[in-house]
């Protein structure tokens, strides 16, 4: 039996207190620590900044709520910083970008297999894919700016083969939508996946816009364009995937109902014990906010949290190598395209994407140029003895 | 964009107090000379703290196999640490892989500026960089050799790239003309000439002596790259600074 919701009210908000030595802390060892680790890590961050930026748009909209949006807001501020300060320094900004597709290319993957609805899942396979294709462009880029081998970062848990080609993700925004899942009848497996996803990609969308420019390399800074482009048509991907008829106490809740799952995972599945003591801390904190969040949703909408998101988690979120589940997704779906809300055949992909595509890409095609002939193998491309590349 | 051998361009470059004299006396003129000079101290004290609680980056995987050192017949390593030795020829294989892609970027500012450059060709540029993929080959061999995994990003490699970055991103920059550009590459050729002797003592004090005796020629190879480049750098840099 996993987590009970109702039973454990977690820590109180205010005990849920930080100093400045605890927020930066010991990071991660980038060498001896478990990939899954720093996927834990990046994904987790994503949650809290997700945190963050939801509850910002929901105080513009509630003048009510503010107060205590603001309390837990803060608590949420430094779970996010203490997460985060985690990454050590000899992460160069495109070894954490390694780093973070690994999360979305692991992470889509497990919630694609776990998730009831199949248009949603569906939708995540078709995410996969591209995301699985950012890592082969970045990982060129690793290896042929700063002759480095992007596995040292994936400890061989996930494949660096090309996916559906970055240069054709470019589509028209009518063919980002999709069809949203009826919150009236859709699990909270449901809701949980699509909330955890729309965080990560907004989370690598916004990293992506940091760190672009840092980079002197003139086509690694196209490359961040461009892909930071397609992060931002993922975040509209699945953030249309929500209820938009949900009120805003209930995203909350859902909310810290996803944090709680996510923590929770980290928990279970966590081998370095500093590590998990961390996420044991988090995971009481969320339980603490969610108390607070299904105290509000029953003074101010009379309901049930329990309706909502039920009184266990679902089974934990596996951080563990899903490399047979995309490589199946890979051989059966790579040539999928999308038609407004629904899925087609490359023939049928409608003439307002291609439009689109074409003139983005009329000055050429960085993800193209970056990994034109690349090939991962050990230790970097410069492993084959040859001169000339 | 200017050539590297001009003089250095004049113009309203804004980030001294002398373009804002007006702007520059007001921020002067409210400096608090009273504020106590601590030099830093709390800064340093947290560092400290910092430093006396922190791990490792990391460490050195052991060899797959010892069998696989013995079969080799390159013999046990002697000392006390062979890890060591392991670490620090894991890091020249990064640095040399890095240097490989460094010189990608000086070869790219080089087909554009190097009619500047008289005493230097394509083809010499190209060699060097080809030099340092062998480099990086023989490097790889050795960890073979020693049973180790050349795959493995060791500490010492894993600083490399750290170390390498601010080189790399001067290189790359497209603003920076040749010259600036060779000075990255002199930058990395003598940390690869420090890095190489001290490859080879390493290696004798190691018992290797084959591995010693290739690690000191390539130091020879090294020592050819210092000497082209900083020339190259020098003809760059000099007549700019005589003619102004």
């Amino acid at each position: 039996m996993t987590l009970a919701l109702f039973e454990d009210r977690g820590t109180p908000l205010s005990q849920q207190r930080f100093t400045w030595r605890e927020l930066a802390g010991k990071p991660i060892s980038k060498l001896d620590d478990d990939a899954f680790s720093r996927v834990r890590v990046i994904l987790m961050n994503g949650m809290e900044t997700e945190a963050l930026r939801f509850s910002h748009a929901a105080a513009r909209f509630n003048q009510k709520l503010r107060l205590p949006l603001a309390d837990v807001r803060r608590v949420e501020q430094h779970q996010a910083t203490m997460v985060n300060w985690l990454l050590g320094a000899d992460h160069s900004p495109l070894e954490t970008t390694i780093g973070y597709e690994q999360v979305a290319i692991e992470i889509t993957a497990a919630l694609a297999q776990q998730e009831p609805d199949e248009y949603l899942a569906q939708t995540y396979r078709f995410g996969l894919l591209e995301d699985f294709d950012h890592m082969y462009r970045f990982s060129a880029l690793l290896d042929r700016l700063e002759g480095k081998d992007s596995n040292n970062i994936l400890q061989s848990y996930t494949d660096v083969l090309p996916g559906r080609p970055t240069v054709v993700e470019h589509r028209a925004p009518e063919n980002d939508l999709r069809r949203p899942f009826d919150r009236t009848t859709a699990a909270p497996l449901t809701k949980l996946n699509a909330l955890i996803l729309v965080a990560a990609e907004n989370q690598t969308h916004d990293y992506y816009m940091t760190i672009g420019p840092l980079f002197a390399d003139p086509v690694a800074r196209q490359l961040y364009a461009e892909i930071a482009s397609i992060e931002e048509q993922h975040v509209t991907q699945y953030e249309s995937l929500l209820d938009p008829s949900t009120t805003l106490i209930e995203n909350w809740l859902m909310h810290e109902a996803m944090e709680v799952y996510t923590y929770y995972s980290c928990v279970q599945q966590e081998p370095n014990p500093r590590l998990k003591a961390i996420w044991e801390r988090m995971l009481n904190y969320e339980l603490g906010h969610l108390h607070i969040v299904a105290d509000l949703f029953k003074k101010h909408e009379r309901r049930d949290p329990q309706e909502v998101i039920g009184t266990h988690l679902p089974e934990p979120v596996p951080f563990a190598s899903q490399r047979e589940f995309v490589r199946k997704t890979l051989a059966r779906e790579v040539d999928l395209r999308a038609s407004g809300t629904e899925y087609c055949t490359l023939e049928e992909e409608p003439q307002s994407s291609i439009d689109y595509r074409n003139q983005l890409n009329s000055q050429g095609s960085p993800s193209e140029v970056v990994a034109s002939g690349y090939s991962w193998r050990p230790g970097t491309e410069l492993n084959r003895k040859v001169v000339n590349l | 964009m200017s050539e590297s051998t001009a003089a250095s361009q004049l113009g309203m470059n804004r980030t001294g107090l002398q373009m804002s004299p007006r702007l520059s006396r007001e921020m002067t003129e409210n400096i608090d000379e009273t504020l106590a000079d601590t030099n830093g101290m709390e800064i340093a004290e947290t560092r400290r703290e910092y430093i006396l609680a922190a791990d490792d980056l990391g460490s050195v995987p052991p060899p797959a196999t010892v069998k696989g050192v013995l079969k080799s017949g390159a013999g046990m390593l002697t000392g006390s640490r062979p890890h060591i030795l392991i670490d620090k020829i894991s890091e020249r294989l990064a640095f040399e892989r890095g240097g490989a892609r460094l010189y990608d970027a000086v070869i790219a500012k080089f087909r554009v500026h190097g009619d500047e450059l008289t005493g230097a060709t394509l083809m010499e540029l190209q060699r060097i960089r080809d030099q340092e993929v062998e480099h990086a080959a023989l490097l790889k061999d050795a960890l073979e050799t020693l049973g180790a995994d050349p795959t493995a990003l060791t500490p010492c490699a894993d600083l490399v790239g750290v170390e390498s970055a601010g080189l790399l991103q001067a290189a790359s920059d497209p603003r920076t003309n040749l010259a600036q550009t060779l000075h990255a590459a002199l930058a990395a050729e003598l940390i690869d000439g420090a890095g190489w002797e001290l490859l080879a003592e390493l290696a004798q004090d190691a018992g290797q002596a084959d591995l010693a005796e290739q690690f000191t020629a390539a130091s020879g190879q090294e020592a050819e790259h210092l000497r082209l480049v900083e020339g190259w750098y020098r003809a760059l840099s000099i007549p700019a600074v005589a003619r102004a």
